[in-house]
């Protein structure tokens, strides 16, 4: 083995290297500098920036051997003697950290950039940052943080040259405080999953299915297992419990043994000395397939005589939406418009693969830490099929590099469980970044038919919508994600007569699940576009039309719901309207050249939405916090609720510190342990800030109680008296601290610590009237987008938004959801697509799927609208989905007010653009056809 | 069981040749290897050891050596980005070089490994085509020889010089020089693969009026199999007037050269050809007002506006 030489943060390190070991594994693994992250190993990432020898290169494929007598730096050689660097200092109060897997690789490639060019323009910022990718989306916060680290004024972010606070703060809740985790991982401390390593640990692999649908029919690992260095090799007939695992349906082989139904399908794992033998230890395992015709779109699916993917049918499920008498709604119309679209399928592109480490403790309990949104549920769906009680599983929550609802499913988690009960060591199964695009559930790609009825003054009238969803070779959370895509499919809107067909079918392509917007960025796309061809058939004002038929309270929504309050819609409507009259006046849907290059033509286009808060439709749901004060004066939230880079550890910390009176930055708020903390329920629908923002409002008044109950004696004041402030209890000239408090109970008898359950208020399943939803946030975005009529291409240069999420608790992680929100809706619009063709993916690379960079993220101008939710956490709603929903929208009905082509398909190929201009080329005055005054 | 089992950091040409020569055709030279460490992501490496030629000063440097600007192969697309040298008198190259891929891998890349992965659309590529650019290879024996570009590259991916055998020690063009100058612009999309979906790169020489297009060169990618050098879009820009009649005659006679293909989730060959007749001549014009001096086409190095597409697009002011 070489020797490699290299100065590492400053100082000399020698360590032999295999002559093919990348730097970024040999930092991490090798030297434990795991704050460098490995996203990609191809260069197209950049979470593993590090820099050599001063300059950024991204170590995942820079050989080891070229930093032979090199100086490295990695993000942990940043902070000096305990000091946090300037940049991340700013990340940490700018809010340029989500999920953190990028900020490591960001703040090291902004770093290099700075020690270049001290004061450096934000178009320099722009351009060193190109291919580093947040997909978070906090672009607009990262440009603002290493302006201001550089001793520049912020340009987007800043109210009054700070982050704007909300006009209804109290102390904490509604600030601009940040987040409790950053300082951990702008400084490369905070623990992933893969950062994780134990004495003994083996490695995991598994082998995938080589067609989209075949019958297995013989499976050979004998030449596998006698590899040196493999210590299991695991088939089906393996699993000593249930066989399948599934959210709704338990219909995912653990390892499949019939068929395979997609090319993501496991078919036997491995575990092995090295992560070279686990691979080399696949290719010695033999299947013998019988190939079976796939099925490769529901359309194909739901035709006669169709092969089925499994027993029982190729439809998953038939969902209807019925309200009034559509035909008779039809009838009253005196226009009808109608629409086609499409949406593909879309990858989560979470920067953190996924990644499971299991182990069986010493009193056989088996342990795994994996970074899931839903730590309870993986500790169910292990247990079944381990075969054993589900308190004999305990799951460790990680850090978690993004989620996005891509880790809802099963990834690796059962087998790493499997693989360590066979081999009694720890076993890590780690997916490269080509298997977690080959393997984890997409967002249903679908096939959207509107027909939309209106009167002449613009009333609608009526609305049928069809839908086709794709759920792919398994159930995963297709029923609940095409549920939602039917109740919303007429749009945040009163509409007196709806019918809604959504069918969605298994097909051999892979599966669909959960994915931010949850089926509502779907139909959001077709409905808000169908409803500006409406108002320009009508010649009335597309923000108008959305005036006049928006939901308010008293209105009755598709699904007979009587929304009460809470209904912020026109608000947001009023606010956007506002800001496009005044930038370009009352008709501000005209298109208008780039005053510098005419060829591109700009126009606004805006589209409107809603998004239910928690999991609704009749499912209880609920979740659950403790909270405890220790002597010292700290606070420990505590709750198995997912932290996917959205912000709940600042939620949730405001909260309590806001009910205790304790400084913000003295409360912790732990990870999930299925051992240690009580089941938060899923990160899903938007529900954490609600569900568990309330659970966690209530454990902390209950603590509270304990504690006035503790010190109402040392005081001489009444429990209702004491005044909980500044980390202080106080009555009467007198105080305690709250961790003499906490003593002080304890001594008393009763430990300061309290759980709360929060439990949703009733709801009722789709179909029975009544509040399918606990409540809905809304949205309101203007995209001004800029179109170049030589080459096709599409750019947004501005979104405009008002979003009622109920009530700000953090300002940071707020506008975080919402520009990265925003970020995500462009990918959709512009750059995102994962084409399957006959069951096999494109994108087998991330090269090949290409996530918003920071050069797609345009200026973003937000407003706020706290239109409480009474039964939310001081009024709080969600807001995690809310902002990606319409953006895809906006841009299409911006594009067809700059260019008069209106867009059916995302994302928009600017070939097809192209091609529907060039007709209308040589009519300068292209663009919509109304021109009648309103 | 390693993906390769040696690799070695020779300090001279000399060493690099004979240790490709000990392992007789199963050792391959690698520079920065942003593509083929990504290309061995999906198949099996063919080789037991690489040979890295980063370390090898004299492959390292930028020089002006007479009427030459000299570029060693392995000069990374960040350092010709910044060589003050290149901006001036090979300006399509810095622009070229200017993105390709991110600033991480234009630290690593080299211009070597751009030219011999021979890719038919490598923008680094295009613009040495521009500016006539000759490759230096050293052989087995030691020898050296200059050759002219076009002639390494034999297929889509596939170039003359044999990574087995021997070495692309360095690239030459002469200096763009009086009334001359070059330029370089591309499309892309926004979606997929970051290859371009036309890259263009022209080197003009006006006459002492500045009125009229002395000699003009004209390269493309894709459009062939391999780097396309228009030449009857070039004979028909010689002579012409410097205008858009011009440019756009030439862009006609490039169409009828050249011969696109459709990429799958990239673009068809009509979009491409309509991208032919619509970024030819705006980089002709680019080049053109370069070469009279004016100030708005100055390259931008540091140019990332919303639009995934580089160029010249911004027209006279």
């Amino acid at each position: 083995m070489p020797t490699l030489r290299m100065t590492v943060n400053g100082r000399p390190v020698e360590v032999d290297v295999a002559p093919d070991d990348f730097l970024a594994h040999v930092l991490r693994y090798r030297l434990g500098l795991t704050g460098t992250k490995i996203g990609c190993e191809e260069a197209e990432c950049g979470a593993c920036t590090v820099l050599v020898n001063g300059h950024p290169v991204d170590s995942c494929i820079f050989p080891a051997m070229k930093a032979q007598e090199a100086e490295v730096i990695t993000i942990e050689g940043l902070a000096a003697n305990g000091e946090l660097h300037p940049l991340q200092r700013a990340f940490v109060e700018w809010g340029a950290v989500q999920c953190g897997f990028c900020t490591p690789g960001i703040i090291m490639t902004a770093k290099a950039l700075l020690d270049r060019s001290p004061a450096p323009t934000e178009e320099a910022i722009r351009a060193a940052l190109k291919d580093t990718y947040c997909r978070c989306g906090c672009y607009l916060e990262i440009v603002d943080a290493i302006l201001v680290a550089s001793g520049q004024p912020p340009r987007h972010t800043a109210h009054n040259g700070r982050p704007p606070t909300s006009p209804k703060a109290l102390r904490a809740v509604g600030r601009p405080l940040p987040r409790p985790d950053a300082v951990a991982k702008v400084t490369g401390q905070a623990k992933y999953t893969d950062d994780y390593s134990f004495p003994n640990m083996l490695y995991g692999a598994t082998l995938r299915a080589a067609h989209p649908h075949a019958r297995i029919v013989r499976v050979e690992t004998a030449r596998a297992r006698a590899l040196p260095g493999v210590h299991a090799v695991l088939t089906a007939e393996d699993v000593p419990g249930e066989k399948h695992h599934g959210l709704i349906f338990d219909d995912w082989p653990v390892l499949c043994y019939d068929k395979v139904r997609y090319v993501g399908d496991a078919v036997a794992i491995v575990a092995a000395e090295t992560p070279e033998i686990a691979r080399r230890a696949l290719a010695l395992i033999e299947v013998e397939y019988e190939p079976l015709p796939a099925v490769t779109s529901p359309q194909e699916a739901l035709a006669p005589g169709a092969p089925h993917v499994h027993e029982g049918g190729n439809l998953l499920k038939h969902i209807k939406v019925r309200k009034g008498d559509v035909e008779a709604g039809f009838a009253q119309a005196d226009v009808i418009v109608e629409g086609e679209y499409h949406t593909p399928m879309y990858e989560h592109a979470f920067l953190e693969p996924e990644c499971a480490i299991a182990r069986v403790a010493e009193d056989g309990k088996v342990e795994v830490i994996v970074g899931s949104q839903i730590p309870y549920e993986d500790r169910r769906q292990i247990a079944r099929c381990l075969g054993v009680p589900e308190e004999q599983v305990r799951v460790k929550g990680a850090f978690i590099g993004g989620g996005f609802g891509g880790k809802e499913d099963i990834a690796g988690q059962i087998h790493a469980a499997l693989l360590a009960k066979a081999t009694g060591r720890p076993v890590k199964v780690l997916y490269s970044r080509q298997e977690s695009l080959r393997v984890h559930p997409k967002r249903h790609a679908t096939w959207i038919r509107v027909r939309l009825g209106a009167t002449r003054d613009g009333r609608l009238v009526a609305a049928e919508v069809k839908i086709l969803g794709d759920a792919g070779a398994y159930a995963s959370l297709s029923d609940k994600v095409m549920t939602r895509a039917a109740t919303h499919a007429t749009g945040p809107y009163e509409i007196p007569h709806v019918k809604v067909d959504c069918y969605t079918t298994y097909t051999n392509n892979p599966p669909a699940g959960a994915f931010r917007g949850f089926g509502v960025t779907q139909s959001a796309f077709a409905i808000e576009s169908t409803l500006d061809v409406l108002a320009h058939t009508l010649g009335v004002d597309p923000l108008e039309l959305r005036l006049r038929n928006a939901l308010r309270p008293g209105a009755v929504t598709s699904t007979g719901q009587v929304l009460r309050e809470s209904v912020g819609l026109v608000s947001c409507l009023e606010q956007v309207g506002a800001h496009v009259r005044s930038e370009r006046g009352a008709e501000w849907w005209r298109p208008f050249p780039n005053p510098a290059d005419p060829a591109r033509v700009r126009a606004w286009g805006l589209a409107a939405c809603y998004k239910n808060t928690g999991l609704g439709g009749g499912a209880p749901d609920r979740g659950a916090a403790e909270v405890e004060v220790l002597e010292n004066g700290r606070v420990v939230v505590r709750t198995a609720a997912a932290e996917i880079g959205q912000g709940l550890p600042a939620v949730l910390a405001a909260i309590v510190a806001e009910e205790l009176g304790v400084p913000y930055d003295q409360v912790d708020v732990a990870l999930p342990d299925t051992d240690t903390t009580p089941d938060g329920g899923p990160t899903t629908a938007s529900r954490q800030t609600y569900i568990n923002g309330n659970a966690a409002r209530m454990a902390a008044r209950r603590v509270r109680d304990i504690l006035a109950w503790a010190t109402c004696e040392a005081l001489g004041a009444p429990q209702a008296e004491l005044d909980f402030r500044d980390g202080l209890i106080a009555a009467r000239g007198h105080t305690v601290s709250v961790g003499q408090a906490a003593r002080m109970a304890r001594e008393a008898g009763r430990r300061p610590v309290a759980r709360a359950r929060f439990e949703a208020p009733p709801t009722r399943p789709l179909g029975q009237g009544g509040d399918m939803h606990v409540g809905f946030s809304f949205g309101v975005q203007a995209a001004l987008v800029e179109v170049d009529t030589r080459t096709g291409e599409v750019a947004v240069l501005k979104v405009v938004n008002a979003h009622d999420i109920g009530r700000a608790i953090n300002m940071l992680g707020l506008f975080g959801q919402i520009r990265g929100g925003i970020i995500m809706g462009i990918g959709n619009a512009l750059t995102e697509e994962f084409p399957v063709e006959g069951g096999v993916p494109f994108c087998t690379t991330l090269s090949r799927y290409k996530m918003p960079s920071i050069r797609h993220a345009p200026e973003i101008v937000t407003y706020l609208v706290e239109d409480e939710l009474p039964s939310g956490p001081y009024g709080a709603k969600g807001v995690g989905e809310i902002a990606s929903i319409p953006t895809a929208a906006a841009v299409a009905n911006a594009v067809y007010h700059a260019v008069g082509v209106r867009v059916t398909k995302t994302p928009l190929d600017q070939e097809w653009l192209l091609r529907a201009l060039r007709p209308r080329k040589d009519s300068p005055s292209a663009g919509p056809r109304h021109d009648s005054g309103h | 069981m390693s993906k390769w089992q040696h690799y070695h950091r020779p300090r001279h040409v000399p060493e690099a040749l004979d240790i490709l020569a000990r392992y007789q055709g199963r050792a391959r030279v690698v520079a920065g290897g942003t593509d083929l460490f990504v290309e061995l992501l999906e198949r099996p490496p063919a080789f037991e050891a690489l040979v890295d030629i980063t370390a090898i000063p004299e492959l390292r440097t930028i020089r002006a050596d007479g009427p030459w600007i000299v570029i060693g192969a392995a000069v990374t697309h960040a350092e010709i980005v910044a060589s003050e040298l290149v901006r001036r008198h090979g300006t399509a190259l810095a622009e070229g070089c200017s993105v390709i891929g991110g600033p991480q891998v234009r630290n690593v890349a080299t211009l070597g490994g751009n030219v011999v992965h021979a890719l038919p659309a490598a923008d680094g590529t295009i613009a040495l085509l521009a500016l006539d650019a000759e490759a230096q290879v050293a052989s087995p024996g030691g020898g050296r020889r200059w050759v002219p570009l076009p002639e390494l590259f034999l297929g889509p991916g596939r170039s003359a010089v044999d990574a087995t055998r021997e070495l692309l020690t360095a690239l030459r063009f002469r200096a763009t020089g009086e009334r001359e100058a070059s330029a370089f612009g591309r499309v892309m999309r926004p979606q997929g693969v970051a290859l371009p979906i036309l890259a263009v790169a022209v080197t003009v020489r006006l006459d002492h009026s500045g009125q009229r297009i002395e000699s003009a060169r004209v390269s493309l990618g894709p459009v062939a199999p391999v780097p396309f050098r228009a030449r009857g879009a070039e004979s028909r820009l010689c002579g012409a007037p410097a205008a858009e009649e011009s440019y756009r005659r030439a862009a006609e006679v490039a169409l009828e050269e050249c011969s696109p293909r459709t990429s799958r989730h990239r673009a068809t060959r009509e979009y491409r050809q309509e991208m032919i007749a619509t970024l030819l001549p705006r980089v002709v014009e680019v080049a053109v007002a370069r070469a009279r001096g004016e100030a708005w086409a100055r390259p931008r190095l540091e140019a990332t506006d919303h639009f995934s597409s580089f160029g010249a697009w911004r027209a006279p002011s």
